[in-house]
């Protein structure tokens, strides 16, 4: 009956990244959503590097071969500006089914917005946490790392050591620092810390003013220096490893500490390739207890006035990096398809599938939703201990709690400034090529020189929209 | 007799008009699709290359800004990228450009002295402006503090990998030209990298070189060499790009290289045996001569598609650590995917312009040569 399948006889084509991560659930909750709607699902895949020049040329060109896109919020800025994705403010407040409170309101009100209004559907939840290997800090009665200082002191502590009985000498501290994949990421998860105290809306890219770079500062020095000093306790290669390498490393027992998004939770569990089950920690990124003074790039110490969103004087910058797979609607077709593709993405991140979905490896899907947090039940059925769920989601709930998370660079061709100058300047220096105070500069220009490039005014009009900032 | 009647009108006949057309008409729809395939794109991208990209409300817009892309990278920005770290040249590196000047200007002179045209003269120092200019970036980047950048990485991969492609492969080639047992096997074993696709050895090779957690790693290991990382350093990372660029295309040197040996006269070899000439003096003297056009066309081949190599660097280190192992194609394609569209065609052009030097120099040096032979 027509009334049982509203969406009887539509097909929506979503495009997303070739998976298995992110494409499966899509896949497996498909036929689901047809028995229930009627409406036919097909999920198009294209490798991760592609997908944004598919996506913009499809929208750019008209073809609109794509009803929805499961993609990075990051990119939101480039496609909402000309006007290609579908604004579903509406559709959202009128959903009681997606419970939309749920979600965590730093994903709510700042990742799936843009200029105050809602454009993406959060299926995800990405930002940077640091894990440990809590035998190991148990064994040396070691605290959790709470600053950065106290990250290389653990990670020295322990580089060299056996940490996995096989009778070889392991590493410290494993961070994925491949150039053009996660390593740029991660020097912002530093970074953030020292530039950020006052809240999202603050930003840790630009001067909210001037658009001025917040680089050639003494906090993203000490953050860069941080960054190198931790290449000492890492693998040989680390500076041409991924996440996947890292992840790896880490689970089979090879590395003291790591950074990394959700996922190392849900693969630590994982009888199969895990050797550190019920052995990982997880706590907010480690923050530190001097910021900058914005207006003389200088380090001053934390207190109530300079970093009001401190926990215990130590300032924390969890930060949003890539901000999670977010699901938008093609704005150019039919009222039909869109609201078929819309109901596909609100059954996907409604918290009878969302709630599954994230607990799952293979998902790619992390928490973003305050009931996955709460609900310890949900992670002790999915095969963790109750330590383990307990750790892992207090830092998950201290980092989403966080008035101070960091928002991605979302400014128009944000890739430019991130994948191209920074990761660039950023690897230059991990492998010698060039002094950290050349690695700035170098930043500096070249992200002036894009700014300039792109429309000054327009690139600040498009960073304050995307912090929410409306003066 | 009754004669045939003219045509009416006076004209030619349909027929003639159909056979002077004919040729337009076969060669049109080629032509067309060249235009359109290969004219259109180098067109549109050279005014790409002057422009800036961006996105507006309802598509696009596309900003004519002069040569700013070029400058950027030859004398702005991102010069360090495309150009390398430029150091004061030390003394070695002056040696190193003196004598690479004496050798491209011997040419010239020598058809000074033997009344050669103007033509070949100015042609000849044209060649070896270029090719003093490239010892000079070489003498820039190489000297103690400087670096290379993506121009000279990739006159790495291309005149350090296709040298020992050639030498490797023309090595193979005499071996299984040699009446051995098994050598159709091995024909057979040495062409197998060539039908593999350059990301699947990308990946295999990243793999090999893993001296942590590689096959290979107990040798690694073994050898002191646990701690050492391939991608980490920067000759390192080079040497395994070219060492994988030259697995894969060895064969092709290898089997081109095998068909001219055995299509050498077996007589001629064997009279200069019989005369008492040694290994060596029928190599000299007779096989290599008898190669030289076919080794001239090969090389000028390889070096074209070794210009391009992208896949490679791309997935072994993604052109790290640094830029150290990043080629021109590479730069281009990671300009291109942040949507710096005006930036990479900057970068395509340079390197259109880049091959277009060295393969029309090294024709023309080489073309004396083959004809002698």
């Amino acid at each position: 009956m027509a009334q049982d399948k509203p969406f009887e006889g539509v097909t929506v084509n979503i495009v997303t990244f070739t998976g298995p991560q992110i494409a499966e659930p899509l896949q497996r909750r498909a036929p689901d959503f047809e028995k229930l709607t009627g409406a036919k699902v097909q999920v198009i895949t294209v490798p991760f590097s592609d997908l944004y020049n598919k996506l913009l040329t499809d929208f750019a060109t008209g073809t609109n071969s794509y009803d929805a896109a499961v993609f990075a919020p990051q990119w939101m800025g480039d496609f909402i500006e000309p006007g290609y994705l579908e604004v579903l403010t509406d559709r959202v407040k009128g959903d009681a089914a997606l419970k939309w409170d749920d979600i965590a309101p730093f994903f709510r009100d700042f990742s799936a917005s843009y200029k105050g209004d809602v454009y993406t559907i959060p299926l995800d939840g990405d930002f940077q946490m640091a894990y440990y290997r809590t035998d190991l800090l148990k064994e040396a009665g070691l605290e959790p790392p709470k600053t950065w200082d106290d990250y290389l002191a653990i990670a020295e502590h322990f580089n060299g050591k056996d940490l996995n009985g096989d009778g070889k000498a392991d590493y410290g501290s494993c961070i994925a620092k491949k150039r053009n994949a996660q390593s740029y990421w991660f020097i912002t998860s530093i970074a953030g810390n020292f530039l950020q105290t006052q809240g999202t809306s603050e930003g840790a890219f630009f001067d909210t003013a001037t658009m001025t770079p917040l680089i050639d500062n003494d906090g993203f020095r000490k953050a860069l220096q941080i960054y190198v000093d931790s290449t000492k306790y890492g693998p040989p290669d680390e500076i041409n490893l991924d996440v996947g390498d890292t992840r790896g490393l880490f689970t089979s027992g090879r590395c003291a500490l790591t950074l990394d998004w959700g996922d190392i939770g849900t693969l630590a569990i994982d009888p199969k390739t895990s050797k550190v089950q019920d052995k990982v920690g997880a706590v907010i990124i480690p923050g530190t207890k001097e910021v900058v003074d914005r207006a003389t790039g200088k380090l001053v110490a934390c207190d109530a006035t300079t970093c009001p969103n401190a926990i215990d004087g130590v300032n924390h910058a969890p930060f949003a990096a890539f901000g999670g797979w977010s699901g938008a609607i093609n704005a150019a077709k039919d009222a039909k398809t869109k609201d078929a593709a819309y109901a596909f993405l609100s059954y996907m991140s409604a918290p009878e599938q969302a709630n599954e979905d994230v607990t799952i490896g293979i998902t790619g899907f992390n928490p973003y939703r305050t009931s996955q947090f709460e609900n310890q039940d949900l992670w002790i059925k999915a095969g963790m201990s109750e330590a383990a769920a307990k750790s892992y989601l207090g830092a998950i709930e201290a980092s989403l709690n966080s008035p101070n998370m960091v928002l991605d660079l979302r400014v128009p061709q944000n890739q430019r400034y991130q994948q191209i100058v920074l990761d660039t300047a950023i690897h230059r220096t991990l492998a010698g090529e060039t002094k950290p105070d050349e690695a700035i500069q170098e930043i500096v220009t070249g992200w002036d020189e894009i700014t300039e490039e792109l429309g000054k005014d327009d690139q600040l009009t498009a960073y304050k929209a995307s912090l929410g900032v409306t003066k | 007799m009754p004669q045939p009647a003219e045509p009416a009108g006076g004209g030619r006949p349909p027929a003639v008009y159909g056979e002077r057309l004919a040729p337009a008409v076969f060669i049109l729809p080629a032509v067309l699709v060249v235009l359109a395939m290969s004219i259109f794109p180098l067109i549109v991208s050279l005014y790409l290359s002057l422009s800036r990209f961006k996105l507006a409300k309802g598509g696009f817009t596309v900003d004519f800004i002069g040569t700013l892309n070029f400058q950027k990278l030859l004398v702005g920005s991102q010069q360090f990228h495309l150009l390398g770290k430029l150091v004061p040249l030390s003394p070695v590196a002056w040696a190193w450009v003196a004598l690479v000047a004496l050798a491209a200007l011997w040419p010239a002179i020598s058809g000074l002295r033997r009344g050669a045209g103007w033509g070949f003269v100015v042609g000849r120092l044209v060649i070896a402006t270029g090719l003093v200019a490239i010892a000079l970036l070489f003498g820039a980047t190489a000297s103690e503090g400087g670096q290379f950048g993506s121009l000279g990485v990739t006159l790495i991969y291309v005149f350090g990998g296709v040298t020992v492609q050639y030498l490797i492969g023309l090595g193979l080639a005499f071996l299984c030209a040699q009446k051995l047992a098994g050598r159709r096997l091995f024909r057979v074993v040495f062409f197998i990298p060539m039908m593999i696709t350059p990301v699947g050895i990308a990946y295999t090779f990243r793999m090999l070189t893993d001296t942590t957690k590689g096959p290979f790693a107990p040798f690694w290991q073994l050898a002191g060499l646990g701690d050492f990382a391939w991608a980490a350093t920067a000759w390192g990372a080079r040497i395994a790009v070219m060492i994988g660029d030259a697995w894969q295309w060895i064969p092709f040197m290898f089997i081109v290289l095998l068909a001219s040996l055995e299509a050498q006269p077996v007589d001629e070899v064997e009279a200069a045996m019989v005369d008492g000439a040694s290994r060596w003096q029928v190599f000299r003297y007779l096989t290599f001569p008898a190669i030289l056009p076919v080794s001239v066309t090969l090389v000028l081949i390889r070096m074209i598609e070794a210009f391009k190599i992208v896949d490679l660097p791309n997935v072994l280190t993604n052109g790290g650590p640094g830029i150290a192992s990043e080629s021109l194609t590479l730069h281009a394609f990671m300009a291109w995917r942040a949507l710096d569209l005006g930036g990479s065609a900057a970068i395509a052009y340079i390197l259109l312009f880049v091959v277009t030097f060295f393969c029309v120099s090294f024709a023309t040096l080489t073309r004396r040569a083959g004809v002698a032979a």
